[in-house]
């Protein structure tokens, strides 16, 4: 309806066409207003005037509902496939199927930056929105360091990336978005992943707010830890998307490929855990101050060099959409300027941070201790061999490659380590404990796992031992974790429910862990394939299951045409399904796309994939049977709903813990 | 962009025609080292991706090659020496331990144990030092009786 830019049209038509001029006039307000909200509440913080620190709130509102109206005005552009817009052009088409017409906003470079910054100024606006308890200094001090890290990135946004870009010559039809990225899990994989990525921004700012401050404490760690926690649940629940998609998508059922990409959201996401631990000896112990602040730098401090990886191209890698080196060097500068900031920062202000807990080398704080020495050690492992690479090329001249093997070996031990003393070190008390007393506790959990461990070994003769040692892992952390929960109800089944969401949560996100690495052990053990040319008609035997290619038909799609093969599945002579794996070629885009074909079940996958058809006739058919795959997802999902559960518990203690504070600590 | 897209569109959108059933070896056993091997070579044009995965021509004569030499009785170590010899050690997804990789390989270790041992250093030092003073004592007791859920534990 608002196509019609002559004079001709009526006003109600012209007036939609300005929304996109709008939404763009907003923009450049909201980094106006972020450098207003920058500068006045730090100011006003450092010269203590009420009046100048009370427009923090109303600022960060503000930008959000400014972003958010730019924000929805470049959904109305894509939805109204507007090609007047570059990026619409180059990423849309009339075609589409409204879903990903809504999603292609965040489906490139400029969008997804946006939808970035959308997402900094609403954890803004929420931290004003509900920053009531903190202290009047604080709180300005929180929003305007939020407000700079808006800044820099609206900044990056509108010159370097501009996404409301007209063209002089509009085409008549767009140029379609990515095929891969037309698909429900990956449509909903950014979105998640930013909200984990800028959730760490606002723990970022309370970190740097606490070193201008100069003060850490008990108040200061239970408003951060719900931050830290919903930026960890969403951050899981995108890596676990992500990583659902590459099961499904791309066609032979890999779900984790230690590709630069997956690294960069990988690395936030491990330092994320071990700060949401630290915090918690911070929370009750008022000990591990200095290492949590710096904790919190650091993950934020992923998450731009994660930005950077990913939109730089300096490690190209396989789903690096928007690669261009001058946006690298502006996002460096950013990276830099944060991370450096406040490092020194925090290298000028942490001796300030006397802990003041004292503990045993047995207790529950050396036991999270060792959980943040074994993420962060892994976190490097993972940060180095993704960068080596580079540094080979740069300084050793060798061009080398870091790949999974790498990962495999170099990372696993530590995970298997944390795994370990996990269940013990959750049980162990406060301060000072003994050893023996809580391995004895465990007694029976260590027992179920080891007898677990040999059951599988004994059933499956001569094969990896991967498979035992996730079976025993996997039970060692459920098992475990349901323990810690029976011991804390003290051992009442009625006592349960009455029980904090914070214990909850612990017990439900431990297990989810467990549960996943049982998945990823037990489908790198006991995958079974089978490639194969068939025949139409043609039935043949994978592992328990009858497979026949019944027949392969041409079909089209909304924007795409499938070749689509029919393959009847049944186990044990009993019929279960059929199966309609495809091959899409995508004309507008010229992307051709693999669909496996996917019968999920709890113990295991049947995964077929139709190839090529061949000279002498007949497809190649590659069948795949993955066991405990869905094990991997669910997993990371309970481990999201733990944290889901624990933070719901946050919310009533972080209200009444604020309200103490301001009432304990006088303003000053 | 564009470039970038039709890489990936040859790289990953057809993976699924990776190892083609011609290409399959009739011996059991030597198929599984073959495709173990394939595993641990990368695709000279794909990012990230090994030639098990990759459906780039390069990577499926790789992968013949690798057969081949199978086929003439090499050892997997000797398949190996004899593609980093031609393409070079950038085709290896495990890199090598020689010279400065050498960092690379011990760099988490080394940091695990540097760690602990500064954590148990830093504790025995801050044991000596840590004494509370009566004032922080009463400070302390007064945070914990204000805790709602010391209890918890």
């Amino acid at each position: 309806m608002a196509r019609l830019p002559w004079l001709g049209a009526p006003s109600w038509a012209i007036s939609f066409l300005v929304i996109v001029e709008l939404g763009h006039f907003a923009l450049i307000l909201a980094f106006a207003l972020s450098l207003f909200q920058t500068v006045v509440p730090l100011w006003g913080a450092h010269r203590r005037m009420p009046g100048w620190m009370a427009a923090a709130e109303p600022a960060a509102t503000l930008q959000f509902l400014l972003i958010g109206f730019s924000f929805a005005a470049l959904t109305y552009a894509f939805v109204t496939s507007d090609f007047s817009l570059k990026i619409v052009a180059d990423n849309s088409h009339t075609l589409k199927p409204m879903i990903y017409k809504v999603t292609g906003v965040w489906g490139n470079h400029e969008g997804s930056l946006l939808l970035w910054v959308l997402i900094l100024a609403l954890f803004g606006a929420m931290a004003a929105w509900w920053g009531g308890g903190l202290t009047d200094t604080l709180r300005a001090r929180v929003l305007g360091v939020q407000g700079a890290v808006g800044a820099a990135f609206l900044a990056f946004l509108i010159f370097t990336s501009n996404p409301f870009l007209r063209l002089a010559n509009p085409p008549l039809n767009g140029t379609d978005l990515n095929p891969l990225l037309q698909d429900p899990g990956l449509a909903f994989h950014p979105p998640f992943l930013y909200l984990g990525y800028v959730g760490l921004s606002l723990t970022f700012s309370f970190a740097v707010a606490a070193l201008i401050e100069g003060r850490v404490d008990a108040a200061w760690a239970r408003w951060v830890r719900p931050w830290a926690l919903a930026a960890w649940v969403f951050l899981t629940i995108g890596i676990a998307l992500g990583s659902w998609w590459a099961y499904y998508e791309l066609g032979w059922g890999g779900f984790w490929f230690w590709d630069p990409v997956e690294n960069a959201s990988f690395m936030p996401w491990l330092l994320a855990v071990a700060l949401l631990h630290s915090a918690i000896v911070v929370e009750k112990r008022e000990s591990l101050k200095a290492w949590t602040i710096l904790l919190a730098i650091l993950a934020f401090g992923f998450c731009l060099i994660g930005a950077f990886i990913v939109r730089s191209g300096v490690l190209t890698s396989v789903h690096a959409f928007a690669n261009d080196p001058e946006r690298g060097v502006y996002l460096l500068a950013i990276t830099a300027f944060f991370t450096g900031g406040a490092l020194t920062l925090f290298a000028w202000r942490a001796p300030i941070m006397q802990g003041r807990g004292v503990f045993g080398v047995v207790s529950r704080e050396s036991a999270l201790v060792a959980n943040n020495i074994l993420l962060a050690v892994s976190c490097l492992v993972v940060f180095v061999g993704t960068i080596w690479p580079l540094v080979a090329e740069l300084f050793l001249d060798r061009k080398l490659s870091v790949g999974p093997p790498f990962f495999n070996i170099a990372f696993t031990p530590f995970m298997v380590a944390l795994a370990v003393i996990l269940p013990v070190g959750s049980a162990l008390p406060w301060k000072r404990a003994k050893l023996r007393r809580v391995v004895w506790k465990v007694r029976y959990v260590l027992a179920l796992a080891v007898a677990l461990g040999a059951l599988v070994w004994a059933m499956q003769t001569g094969r990896s031992a991967l498979g035992p040692i996730g079976a025993a892992l996997g039970a060692w952390l459920v098992a475990g974790a349901l323990k810690d929960l029976w011991e804390r109800g003290g051992k009442k089944l009625s006592r349960l429910r009455t029980l904090p969401g914070a214990d909850w949560g612990k017990a439900v996100a431990h297990s989810g862990l467990g549960i996943t690495m049982f998945g990823v052990a037990g489908l790198i053990a006991w995958q079974v394939e089978d490639i194969r040319v068939a025949q139409i008609g043609e039935t043949f035997t994978v592992e328990r299951y009858e497979i026949t290619l019944k027949d392969v038909r041409e079909v089209q799609g909304p924007n795409y045409i499938s070749t689509m093969a029919f393959l009847d599945v049944s186990r044990n002579g009993r019929f279960v399904e059929t199966l309609t794996p495809e091959r899409r070629i995508y004309p507008v885009a010229g992307m051709p796309t693999t669909e496996a074909a996917i019968r999920n079940g709890v113990g295991r996958d049947v995964y077929l994939v139709i190839g090529e058809p061949q000279a002498n006739g007949g497809w190649a058919v590659r069948s795949f049977i993955k066991p405990f795959a869905n094990w991997i997802w669910a997993g990371c999902i309970i481990m999201a709903l733990g944290g889901a559960i624990s933070l719901g518990d946050r919310r009533l203690r972080v209200a009444a813990g604020a309200k103490k504070a301001t009432a304990g600590v006088p303003a000053e | 962009m564009r470039r970038y897209l039709s890489v990936i569109a040859i790289c990953v959108a057809s993976a699924a025609a990776a190892v083609e059933p011609g290409e399959v070896l009739d011996d059991p056993a030597l198929e599984a080292r073959a495709r173990e091997i394939s595993q641990g070579l990368r695709c000279t044009v794909c990012q990230n991706e090994s030639i098990d995965e990759s459906s780039a021509p390069v990577a499926r004569d790789l992968r013949l090659l690798v057969r081949e030499r199978l086929v003439a009785g090499d050892s997997d170590a000797e398949v190996m020496d004899f593609i980093v010899a031609r393409y070079g050690e950038f085709v290896l997804l495990r890199p090598s331990t020689e010279g400065a990789n050498l960092l690379l390989w011990l760099l988490g270790p080394a940091a695990l144990v540097l760690a602990v041992g500064g954590v148990l250093i830093g504790r025995r030092r801050g044991a000596a030092e840590a004494p509370l003073s009566a004032e922080e004592e009463a400070a302390l007791a007064a945070l914990l009786a204000e805790d709602g859920d010391t209890k918890n534990k």
